[in-house]
């Protein structure tokens, strides 16, 4: 008889999946047989990840999410992640302090995880937290990242569809075409948009996301203000589905609006503190995704991110091995010989790499 | 490795001060602990299913508004009735002497009051938890 049985987790047992995703934190075996008995029972739910700054509104935002969902009849899971201090181990989870309204909602489950020195936005067992509220029949899993900074992109490789959240302030349009996590939003949410500068945000990220789709087709970038980027947003406002915007009337300028469509991510303006912004937030993530399972996209991207995934895990487990195994004292010896003069990194390396094929023995 | 703690700091009943709450979160967060920390005005069913949810080890509660006698027990029937009753509680804030005793007849595991250096109550969540 297991500790984790796959029966409660089901029939959606709070205590059950709470103590399961526990122990698959802990990195307990017996968790990962229970994992394994969910094979075939997930996939069913939709992933949201919400991701950006420190204090840019994540928690508000997805609290303000959860309501909208839950006025649609969804039921929603949340893992919300807080970072680890590298100096104690310890950590405060104060995501769930936001979303303490729901706290007594049957058809809401919401679970902090800590980083645990894993430095991508996520926590090393997120992706199983949210396989087993997937599994426990959540029709909406979000995800919320750390605060990020420029390349915490890990939610990338979990999320159905990622919400990247920008506030007014933080910095120029410069800042907006950098590498990395600006190139990884689905839906653009421009936070505590009652501020100052939040239409400038708006623009920049709109332009950026114009260029984005001309690069992508090796045509020029339009002139003029009518683009359709500003009408994903308009669309965004009036509580319209992304595909409202595509109709032939506005086939004007350099945008050809029925093939644009699917690479142009909506952004959308919010004040997620009073909850302006917030239906159509949840109207595009939904359309996004509905149209995703339509196309083949969303499989195509799950079978990537679970290719990344597990490339990641088996190269965790070969570097735990050469750190367990043998290997460990034969990689001392290969340090000296190299700072010695005797063996070059590259051939010790190979010898190094033969220890891993053979296990972990000499 | 050695299984990391976990523990919800709550402040139940109305009044609306989280200074001592928080340097207590702050103190386990720096011994090595998960801390959840849930805010203010939380009500028994509220803290309760977020224990549930988050799985902790430990539920430390902390109240100024005179309402221990009633928030404080009601907290550990609900922990009991969702089946979690493995989980350790105490309280602390300002709370008379002569209330100690009955709130420890309900479950509530130790009372810290003002001034209580944050060493004690690090040291005795470690020396009391109820699960392995």
């Amino acid at each position: 008889m297991t500790e984790y049985p796959s029966g409660s987790i089901l029939a959606g047992d709070i205590r059950a999946c709470a103590r399961l995703i526990s122990a698959l934190e802990n990195g307990d075996e017996e968790a990962y047989r229970s994992l394994a008995s969910l094979n075939g029972k997930t996939g069913h739910a939709q992933i949201i990840g919400v991701t950006g700054p420190p204090g840019s509104g994540k928690s508000t935002l997805t609290d303000k999410m959860i309501g909208v969902l839950r006025a649609r009849g969804m039921r929603v899971g949340v893992v919300a992640v807080d970072p680890s201090s590298p100096f104690s181990g310890g950590a405060i989870l104060g995501d769930r302090l936001r979303m303490q309204g729901h706290a007594t909602d049957p058809g809401v489950f919401i679970r902090s995880l800590a980083s645990r020195g894993k430095l991508g936005g996520l926590s090393e067992a997120t992706h199983a937290a949210v396989t087993v509220l997937d599994a426990a029949g959540y029709d909406v899993v979000i995800i919320e990242t750390v605060g990020v900074g420029q390349s915490e992109i890990d939610i990338v490789r979990v999320a159905d569809t990622v919400l990247l959240i920008s506030v007014p302030g933080l910095g120029d349009d410069i800042q907006v075409i950098k590498a990395g996590i600006m190139e990884i939003g689905d839906v653009f949410v421009v936070n505590k948009s009652d501020r100052e500068g939040s239409d400038r945000v708006v623009r920049e990220i709109r332009a950026m996301l114009e260029t984005q789709v001309m690069l992508k087709r090796g045509s020029s970038v339009p002139a003029g203000p009518d683009t359709l980027a500003s009408r994903f947003e308009e669309a965004a406002h009036h509580r319209l589905a992304p595909e409202s915007v595509t109709g032939a009337g506005i086939a004007h300028g350099a945008l050809r609006a029925d093939n644009t469509a699917p690479d142009m991510p909506p952004v959308v303006k919010t004040v997620a503190e009073t909850g302006e912004g917030v239906e159509a937030v949840v109207d595009a993530v939904l359309a996004l995704h509905a149209r995703a399972v339509a196309s083949g996209e969303l499989a195509a991207r799950r079978y990537k991110s679970a290719r990344f995934r597990l490339r990641d895990m088996a190269l965790k487990r070969a570097l735990k091995t050469l750190a367990d195994g043998e290997g460990a004292a034969l990689t001392d010896t290969l340090a000296r010989d190299i700072v010695e003069g005797k063996k070059d990194i590259y051939g010790a390396a190979g010898e190094l790499f033969a220890v891993l094929s053979r296990g972990g023995k000499l | 490795m050695e299984r990391i703690i976990r523990v919800l700091v709550a402040k139940p009943g109305l009044d609306g001060h989280d200074r001592g709450a928080k340097v207590i979160a702050r103190a386990l967060r720096d011994a090595g602990m998960e801390v959840i920390y849930t805010g203010l005005r939380q009500t028994p069913e509220q803290i309760v299913q977020a224990a549930v949810q988050e799985d902790v080890d430990v539920v430390a509660l902390s109240i100024l508004s005179g309402a221990h006698n009633h928030l404080f027990p009601r907290v550990v029937e609900l922990l009991k009735e969702a089946g979690a009753d493995d989980v350790l509680v105490f309280g602390g804030g300002v709370i008379p002497e002569d209330d100690i005793p009955f709130l420890k007849s309900k479950g509530i595991a130790e009372v810290f009051g003002p001034g209580t250096p944050t060493q004690t109550t690090v040291d005795f969540i470690r020396a009391n938890l109820k699960r392995k």
